[in-house]
């Protein structure tokens, strides 16, 4: 990293508008060290450094603790329903494809209850970046299994640890169709986090991060603790994002070409009996989102000129046979 | 076009209902269709009803199987599907016999089928004929046995594929109609197509013009309407479709399901031209919060369901009353409870549409009587959803949906069809629930407006839109939401009453049922009968005045197609006696003790069994 003052001047004092207040409402309210704070002030900076006005961004989240994320972060926001911010957010694209899009999800939000949004939206490939909090637990409920707890997980509905292996969303995202972005990241890696999210801001379409992130309350030994001991690899390529590894720095680089479906889908099927990967594991860029798919077959007409047209559609249903007329 | 063979003498009709039945796939709707067209463009009042099997392929040559068109037709307007059939083509028993099974026909219905089943190989398929046949017959029936396949496979040698149009033909003929509309309606429908097929379609429909000229005797003519200036015909979705995009829409989410779907395959062959998108959701839920994420973000979408659908959006319902969010949800109801009969019409969602949605969740439910209100509700129900920040339930259902009636040609306002959004920056205080307190109505703030930053949740919020779990801040929301409801009402108007302010009886509708129960009461209030009617169409909020309007009358009634228990059954009392759903709100709301008469026949409601209903209850009144 240059230290260059010019540089930093440029960056913080000219080319950013807005300051990280004006991306914030009010002190978040999840529990001391939950991993979604890190998470929103990484947000809030990556807004910051895009130069994103607020009124500009629309964040739609779902219901647990991670779906307050738009009560904390001054952008316009819809919080919405249990598994339903995807639905939302494909309504909110179609009808303003000119704003920015954010949209938040935790484990048990988006891969449960929001399973069938989770797969077709991201075949939609809606202009939007879509986070996922997960933290391997449900927690504004209490501490019940997700769908990505670990076999043995202790939870009130499975007092003698949870029966299932569990769900590898990074598999199952890989195997969609029209997939054009998919990331991961950890909530105790702000600078790696930071650089997903930005890369992810950037990219046209929908571009999935899993983060990664400890719940200090009903999870606290998930992911290792968040400590350095986490067992993950780094994936490194020079479409990718920069292996900036904080406190793993003992984790090991792989070389990943994010283009190549095959090496992704392979890294993500090992994630759990090998090394979490972190970084990007897909991206192409050719993709048209939906919004370029369906509005390339829409005209555009002004009122007097859709007038005209529904009179027409009305006078083919006129009787008195009109066709020979008209 | 060749002369008729024998004398015919033509009977002039006010009005006649004509069914034509095959086994699915045969072609009778299409050639129910053409008929009916053909009838509309001569100016005659009509109403279709479809005769839809459940699976696209049943077995053939089964009741299950029977699939057409049921096509009433008069020389004055007409507004339900009447009566008993007074004419069938059947193309073979079994399809006549589903008709007789669902007393649809009338005791001298004049029956033409194919005699084809008579010679079968099948020692069954000819006995079943002949009593089937015979049995008409014996109940007063007409019956013409006549060679239709045969005289077809002159014309065509794969008579299997073109004997619908042959029967179009012989129609024509029957109801002295001009054999070169059919045609026209040939060209219109395969003309795109191929045009061997065109010249085969037409070949039979003038063999079967010329076979009937050659076996009827007598035929029947029914005169146009006495205006049949700047009229239009289609069905309630169809109406519906195209009411949506006079409404300015610019998005339909939905899910296919049945009897909802055909709005959206119209809206699908055209809206794109309008500026629309139709998006096909992944699932119910899906499609409404679509609709729900459209209509903040300031694009008007509306979605569209049928039963099954209106219970998995009730969750998102809740989100929309919530949060706000204007949303217009159009349900066309079917049979239910579950998948119920899901090709035929109930009135059985009203209390869903009102109530399904947990905790308290006030919206509006307007419902359609006719197929022209279908168009016409549509840039009513958006203009209710956006003034008042509200849910609007439009309850059409599969009568309507696949019926076909003529009316006045709607015209069309430009203004309803530019939606420029206000990017205005938001003064600074304003409040995104910023709450009239006396009418609890408030400006939306769409995003992107610059200082309006807002986020809206389900939870309970402040006029601030901050999360709040105060008692009074909880009650506060609930009163303002519910308010617009009462603002809403004082706006209407007590519905008008057909016949007398005062009588007898009073019989009480809402939704397609109009037609009917307004024609049972104007033939029985022509015998004297002081009978009166109402269509309620606003059911969330209720119009003012209906207490007083009842209380003129010694009894009051609703009719509805949906289940009631009889007071005569077993186990059921004036305490325990589950009443119409109308009915129930009507009493909860007026303390008026009005009765009611439901059944889930999964047919349109007959003025008959209406005027029975009336000179029973007339009777007990004396």
């Amino acid at each position: 990293m240059s230290l260059d003052i010019d540089d930093y001047i440029a960056k913080e004092v000219h080319a950013c508008e807005y300051t990280l207040d004006d991306y914030t409402t009010e002190p978040a309210r999840w529990c001391k060290g939950c991993g979604a704070h890190g998470a929103l002030g990484a947000v809030q900076r990556m807004l910051r450094e895009n130069n994103e006005a607020p009124e500009n961004v629309i964040t739609v989240s779902g219901i647990g603790c991670s779906s307050r994320f738009p009560h904390y972060l001054k952008t316009y926001g819809f919080h919405t329903l249990h598994g339903r911010a995807l639905p939302v957010s494909v309504g909110v694209s179609l009808a303003r494809p000119e704003m920015k899009l954010l949209t938040v999800m935790g484990d048990g939000d988006c891969f449960s209850i929001g399973g069938n949004h989770w797969l077709h939206t991201l075949r939609y490939n809606i202009n939007a970046t879509v986070i996922i909090l997960d933290n391997e637990i449900y927690a504004l409920t209490k501490k019940q299994a997700s769908p990505t707890s670990r076999q043995g997980t202790m939870s009130n509905t499975s007092p003698r640890g949870s029966y299932l292996e569990p769900l590898n969303p990074l598999s199952i995202v890989l195997g969609v169709t029209n997939l054009s972005f998919v990331a991961q990241t950890a909530s105790w890696l702000p600078g790696h986090m930071q650089a997903t999210l930005d890369r992810a801001w950037k990219h046209k379409g929908l571009a999935f991060v899993r983060i990664l992130q400890r719940c200090p309350v009903f999870m606290p030994d998930a992911f290792s603790g968040a400590s350095a001991e986490f067992p993950a690899q780094f994936l490194e390529h020079c479409s990718g994002i920069t292996p900036d590894k904080g406190i793993l720095r003992n984790a090991p680089t792989v070389a990943h070409d994010p283009s190549d479906i095959n090496a992704a889908q392979k890294i993500a099927a090992n994630a759990h009996k090998d090394l979490e990967p972190l970084g990007l594991l897909y991206l192409n860029t050719e993709v048209p989102t939906y919004n370029e798919v369906r509005y390339s077959h829409v005209q555009q007409s002004d009122k007097f000129a859709k007038a005209e047209l529904l009179n027409q559609y009305l006078d083919s249903y006129a009787i008195g046979n009109p066709n020979e007329e008209g | 076009m060749s002369k008729a063979t024998f004398e015919t003498k033509i009977t002039e009709l006010d009005e006649h209902i004509v069914e034509i039945v095959s086994d699915a796939g045969e072609g009778a709707q299409a050639a129910g269709n053409t008929f009916a067209e053909v009838c509309a463009r001569s100016g005659n009042g009509l109403w279709t009803v479809e005769i839809i099997p459940s699976e696209i392929q049943p077995p053939p040559h089964t009741t299950g199987s029977a699939s057409g068109n049921r096509i009433r037709v008069g020389n004055s307007p007409i507004t339900n599907g009447g009566d008993l059939t007074n004419l069938v083509v059947a193309f073979n028993e079994m399809a006549l016999l589903s008709r007789i099974q669902t007393d649809s026909l009338a005791p001298d219905v004049t029956v033409i089928i194919d005699d084809m089943w008579s010679r079968h190989d099948d020692a069954q398929i000819r006995q079943d004929y002949r009593e089937i046949l015979d049995d008409l017959s014996a109940k007063g029936a007409k019956v013409w046995e006549l060679p239709i396949e045969t005289e077809c496979q002159r014309v065509a040698p794969d008579s299997t594929r073109g004997k619908n149009m042959f029967i179009v033909g012989m129609l024509l003929c029957l109801y002295n109609k001009d054999l070169e509309a059919g045609f026209t309606i040939v060209d219109e429908m395969f003309g795109a197509r191929s045009q061997a097929i065109v010249e085969m379609n037409v070949k039979l429909m003038e063999a079967g013009y010329i076979f009937a000229q050659q076996t009827f005797a007598e035929t029947y003519s029914i005169a146009p309407l006495q205006d049949t200036d700047n009229l239009v015909a289609m069905n309630g979705n169809t109406a519906i479709a195209l009411g949506s995009v006079a409404a300015g829409y610019e998005l339909c989410a939905m899910y296919p399901i049945t009897p909802a779907t055909s709005a959206s395959h119209e809206l699908s062959d055209f809206f794109e031209k309008f500026g629309g998108i139709v998006h096909q959701a992944e699932d119910e839920i899906a499609a409404i919060g679509v609709a729900v994420g459209s209509n903040w973000a300031g694009k008007p979408a509306l979605t569209i369901t049928s039963g099954p659908g209106l219970a998995l959006k009730t969750e998102f319902q809740g989100l929309t009353v919530m949060s706000e969010t204007p949303l217009v949800l159009v349900n066309v109801q079917r049979g239910g409870p579950s998948t119920g009969l899901p090709t035929k019409v109930e009135q059985g969602d009203l209390l869903a549409a009102l109530w399904a949605t947990p905790g308290d969740a006030p919206k509006v439910v307007i419902a359609p009587s006719s197929i022209e209100e279908c168009y016409h509700i549509m840039p009513l129900a958006r203009k209710i959803s956006e003034e008042f920040r509200a849910l609007v339930i439009v309850l059409s259902d599969a009568n309507l949906a696949t019926g076909r009636q003529l009316f006045k040609r709607p015209t069309v306002n430009p203004d309803l069809l530019s939606n420029t959004l206000d990017m205005s920056p938001v003064p600074p205080g304003t409040k995104p629930f910023d709450w009239d307190p006396e009418t609890g109505l408030s400006q939306q703030i769409l995003p992107g407006r610059p200082d309006g930053m807002w986020v809206a949740t389900g939870l309970n919020h402040t006029p601030e839109g901050k999360i709040n779990y105060l008692s009074a801040s909880n009650q506060l929301g609930m009163t303002m939401r519910s308010r617009k409801l009462a603002v809403l009402q004082s706006t209407l108007k007590t519905p008008e009453i057909f016949g007398d302010d005062s009588g007898d009886l009073l019989i009480v509708g809402w939704g397609s049922t109009k037609g009917a129960i307004w024609e049972a009461v104007a033939k029985e209030r022509a015998q004297g009968v002081k009978v009166s009617a109402m269509n309620i169409q606003f059911i969330s909020p209720l119009p003012p005045g209906l207490k007083e309007a009842f209380g003129k009358f010694k009894k009051v009634m609703a009719v509805e197609l949906n289940y009631a228990d009889d007071p005569n059954d077993p186990y059921i009392t004036p305490e325990n006696r589950r009443y119409t759903q109308l009915a129930t709100i009507l009493r909860s709301n007026t303390l008026v003790d009005v009765d009611c008469w439901g059944k889930v026949p999964g047919s349109p409601l007959m003025p008959q069994e209406v005027r029975s209903i009336i000179q029973t209850q007339i009777e007990n009144i004396k």
